[in-house]
């Protein structure tokens, strides 16, 4: 019963509300089915399949709240958990951050975000994507390491204020790490996508190939300032913290209204309004972006429309909570799910013909923040690292620890490329001038 | 690593007011907290396990466990005078793991009862068939003896559940008095409880059912110079334990002083919130006008709360043989130590003083259980041995692998939906034999810095590079503390560092640092797991400077 259709969902939730003698009430219906194989040396490691609904019901009474949360769906179970929702929210302290809960609102009209095929994924459809990767190296004699992960799945929401939301999703991510038989040479290849029609884990699993074989026999350069050329994989991680999404994690207004973000200013405020990026930088985020389909709504039902985060290189807005809008005054805007940086329509291979000097960065790893003052990171490359002379690649060279932040590196802008989908973001790959490599790693 | 530990204490609390369960923290349905206390009858679980086994082996499985598991816990979220959230969730259910045609497959139901873990079985069993059409090497498990009905519990005092929620709120809300009289701008504190309810059973003739309790009190605090814009954190020097709520109630004998001169307190197997409460506001404060590190090289004395991640990243995880043989290449990275270097005997990982232990049997660690996830009884073993890499961190799938046949007793699940896989045990520093304490290991300093609490940490792939910063750093100068530092991190290479490494202090410093959240596996899975050492001093370190400006 994982994918529920709106009627079904909203019959439930309807039901759920008439059962709750609380001042107010909100109920969530989440559903998914999806599985996963993860594989290494070119053979099945583990695989597994999920398959849930859950309720979660919160009730209020005044400013009390209590969320209780069940996944079966027979009146007595139903009405249980609104029950316990209550209970707990007669115990719990009142909130003074209590917001009402939202009336009726206006999404978007759904976009593309769910696709039949899909939903309609097998586990012999995973054993078979796995295996045409896994093949491929077999055949170069090379090592592969994989992991393919799907699910099909809706939310729904309703309150007693007369909210109601309803949305479908799919989405499949794949990731490879494919590796020389000595170990001296890695590459890695990564993608994901709601409508799985252009995937495809042999043409990735190739990708990562040609990287391994052409990483191998890396040689030492000095740390140092250097012109680099970053991937999308080296801006985004869907795995990981990555310099991007650290940034756009940054835009949250309470903190820096608290005086403790980048984004504070100094005797207090925040620095909406001002320039703090090259102005080739634009950030926006969209849910109805054809690319990346997303949910028009927020956890807290929210509408998510477009918003711009950064214009020009000057900051336009802050997301925040609900309650922190109020107290100070400023636009009620939800955090985005996925964001899009605007580029031109360069490909990585074009920026590396356009570069007389410079380092290509496949991937960036183990990026943890160092200083939450000046948002500096530090991280290591990855999965292939190159040195650029005269527009083309002479040779690999060994990994680097970075530390860099990405304020500063959007400011140091060479050249944008042309946006790519990654973990549900588009990024373009960017050319950074005076990136900052603090000493060598021997990791291959 | 903990990736899941980059979500800091502020959104932590923030996501999980509009969320069922808290982000990076259990994956459970919100329950009424008494619902906390219950227990499952073993001979309950017993049939169900049995309905599981049973129909895994008619369905063609060669081997299968089951694990029947309820997860509880209970987190509770304040900042500044005010609490934010409590959350108590509840995860019960049923995973099934088979071998068919020498193949794992894994399936997990919250359908408990004979008839969900009959299909569950089935299910792991078709998964397994499916994917040994394009296996190639087949499972080989060391041997497992059975231990019939047997059970285990985390030696507790007090079972936090059983406090009442509002004696711990108050607890939390003195601490943020404390900070925040102390000169504090704000502070969030938080207390996660765990307790696991595992039963496992497997086709080998165990019934193992264990009763297993964490607890973890920590803080934030910061101080925001408003003149300036400049802001400075300090998180708390408490440690998760594998203790209940005694961990919370203060013993004099369980303080360690840091060095003279430096205001640091450590603690062993209790903590005082409200005194480390205060003592962060101050340090905070300091940090705001303290020097900013001349970079270059420094000899580092690290105390045991720092030192446990550093052992943790750059001995725990380059050890644990999954890495080593490249089943994690694609997510968490490989290993520098490979089979080779402990093939030849004499790879020395670090210097003569380096004694390295794993075990999951000290009392108090995160580690400590009585039986693994895969039904192995747990032990201690020597992982470096006077510098000499000796062995590595495996269980029962992987012992044949390196020539042995006998599991380590470290596999674990974070829950019953989650196959359960190799995970690091508690991976520690043998104290020194000599007499030697923190005074005297910094009087023969001449140009040093002491560094106290984990902060920062990144490490490359396979082990080799790694950066880490603190909470509080002191200059030492010709064997003295003169005062504190900002700016501090230290870069090295692992086997470097580790042979630069000139005395560690005796077994009364002796305490542990530990981390809830440890995240390997593709899904990404979560783990608990505890460190000992003892304050050690570390030869000639690459200090960097990590002040910048931005505009």
């Amino acid at each position: 019963m994982a994918i529920l259709s709106k009627d079904e969902a909203q019959t439930i939730l309807k039901k759920v509300l008439g059962f709750t003698t609380a001042d107010e009430c909100e109920a969530t219906l989440n559903g998914q089915i999806g599985g996963n194989v993860r594989s290494a040396r070119n053979t099945i490691s583990t695989a597994g399949a999920v398959d849930n609904v859950s309720l979660a019901v919160e009730a209020r009474f005044g400013k009390r709240s209590g969320v209780a949360t069940c996944n079966q769906f027979d009146d007595a179970t139903l009405r249980r958990c609104v029950q316990r929702a209550e209970e707990i929210a007669k115990l719990a302290p009142e909130s003074p951050e209590y917001v009402p809960l939202l009336g009726p609102q206006q999404y978007l009209a759904a976009p593309a975000s769910f696709a039949q095929n899909t939903a309609n994924i097998t586990p012999d459809y995973r054993a078979q994507q796995t295996a045409a990767s896994m093949k491929l190296c077999d055949t170069k004699k090379l090592s592969s390491a994989g992991f393919l992960e799907d699910s099909a799945g809706f939310i729904a929401k309703r309150n007693n204020k007369g909210l109601e939301a309803y949305q479908q999703v799919t989405n499949l991510s794949y990731s490879v790490t494919v590796r020389t038989p000595e170990g001296t040479g890695s590459g890695y290849a990564t993608a994901d996508y709601n409508d799985i029609s252009k995937f495809d884990a042999a043409r990735l699993t190739q990708i990562a190939a040609d990287k391994a074989t052409g990483s191998v026999a890396a040689k030492a350069m000095e740390p140092g300032k250097y012109t680099v050329i970053l991937e999308p994989a080296a801006l985004v991680a869907n795995t990981d913290a990555s310099l991007l999404g650290a940034l756009m994690n940054a835009f949250d207004a309470r903190n820096a209204d608290e005086g403790r973000s980048f984004l504070s200013k100094k005797g207090g405020g925040n620095r909406k309004g001002e320039k703090m990026f090259d102005e080739r930088v634009t950030i926006y985020s969209d849910p109805s972006n054809a690319e990346i389909p997303d949910l028009t709504f927020s956890g807290d039902g929210r509408p998510q429309k477009k918003m711009t985060w950064i214009e020009k290189g000057v900051v336009k807005n802050l997301y925040s909570s609900r309650f922190w809008a109020q107290k100070a005054g400023i636009p009620d805007i939800p955090r985005p799910g996925g964001w899009i940086m605007e580029g031109g329509t360069q490909t990585t291979a074009d920026l590396i013909k356009g570069t007389a000097k410079g380092i290509l960065v496949t991937r960036l790893w183990y990026i943890r923040p160092v200083d939450p003052q000046t948002l500096l990171f530090t991280g290591l490359t990855r999965d292939g690292t190159f040195y650029i002379e005269n527009g083309k690649i002479k040779h690999p060279v060994k990994n680097f620890r970075f530390n860099e932040s990405p304020v500063i590196m959007l400011n140091n802008l060479e050249a944008i490329g042309k946006p790519v989908r990654l973990a549900g973001n588009l990024v373009p790959p960017l050319k950074i001038r005076d990136f900052t490599f603090t000493s060598l790693s021997d990791a291959v | 690593m903990k990736r899941r530990d980059f979500v800091g204490l502020t959104s932590l609390a923030a996501g999980a007011l509009f969320l069922p369960s808290i982000p990076g923290f259990g994956m459970g349905n919100a329950v009424d907290p008494a619902q906390l206390l219950e227990q499952v009858d073993p001979a309950i679980k017993k049939r169900m396990a049995d309905a599981a086994l049973n129909a895994a082996k008619s369905a063609g499985a060669s081997y299968a466990d089951v694990r029947i598991g309820r997860y509880l816990n209970q987190g509770i979220f304040t900042r500044e005078k005010q609490v934010q959230n409590i959350a108590s969730t509840e995860s019960y259910g049923i995973g099934v793991r088979v071998i068919a045609n020498g193949t794992w497959g894994f399936a997990a139901t919250n359908d408990v009862s004979e008839a969900g873990a009959a299909k569950a079985a089935q299910t792991a069993v078709g998964i397994a068939k499916a994917n040994s059409k394009v296996q190639k090497e087949q499972v080989q498990l060391a041997p497992q003896k059975g231990f019939g009905e047997v059970s285990w519990k985390t030696p507790i005092v007090q079972n936090a559940f059983e406090v009442p929620i509002a004696q711990k709120v108050a607890l939390l809300l003195a601490a943020n008095a404390k900070a925040l009289d102390n000169g504090a701008s704000f502070v969030n504190s938080a207390l996660f409880q765990v307790n696991e309810q595992k039963y496992f059973a497997s086709t080998d003739g165990s019934y193992i059912d264990q009763d297993v309790h964490r607890i973890y009190p920590t803080f934030g605090v910061t101080v925001v110079d408003r003149a300036s814009g400049k802001f400075r954190s300090r998180q708390a020097l408490s440690s998760p334990m594998g203790l209940g709520y005694e961990y919370l109630t203060p013993k004099a004998a369980d303080k360690v002083a840091g060095p003279a001169g430096s205001d640091v307190t450590g603690y062993k197997m209790s903590y005082d919130i409200l005194e480390d409460a205060a003592a962060a506001a101050k340090q905070a404060k300091a940090k705001i006008t303290a020097k900013s590190v001349v970079p270059g090289k420094y000899d580092l004395v690290l105390d045991p709360h720092h030192l446990g991640l550093t052992i943790h990243e750059s001995v725990g995880h380059p050890l644990e043989l999954d890495r080593v043989l490249g089943y994690e290449a694609n997510y968490a990275g490989t290993s520098f130590a490979t089979l080779d270097k402990w093939k030849s005997g004499k790879f020395q990982y670090g210097s003569k003083e380096v004694n390295i232990v794993a075990d999951k049997l000290q009392p108090g660690s995160l580690g400590a259980v009585g039986y693994d996830d895969e039904g192995v009884k747990t032990k201690e073993w020597d992982l470096i041995k006077q510098g000499i890499l000796v062995n590595y961190e495996k269980i029962r799938d992987q012992a044949q692998m390196v020539g042995q046949n006998e599991s380590d007793g470290c596999c674990y699940s974070q829950s019953w939906q989650d196959v359960q896989f190799q995970r690091m045990p508690n991976v520690s520093l043998r104290p020194g034999q000599g007499k030697l304490s923190v005074d005297e290991l910094v009087k023969g300093v001449d140009k040093g810095i002491y560094i106290a609490g984990n902060g920062s940490f990144s490490i490359d792939q396979q082990r080799y590079n790694f950066q880490f910063g603190g909470q509080v750093f002191y200059a030492i100068e010709k064997g003295k503390i003169t005062g504190m530092l900002e700016d501090v991190a230290y870069q090295a290479n692992t086997q470097e560092f580790w042979n630069s490494c000139a005395a560690t202090c005796d077994a009364s410093d002796y305490r542990f640092a530990g981390f809830f959240n440890d995240g390997k596996g593709q899904p990404a899975q979560s783990s608990a797991v505890s460190h000992g050492s003892a304050t050690t001093r570390f030869n000639g370190v690459n200090v960097i400077n990590t002040a910048r400006k931005i505009g």
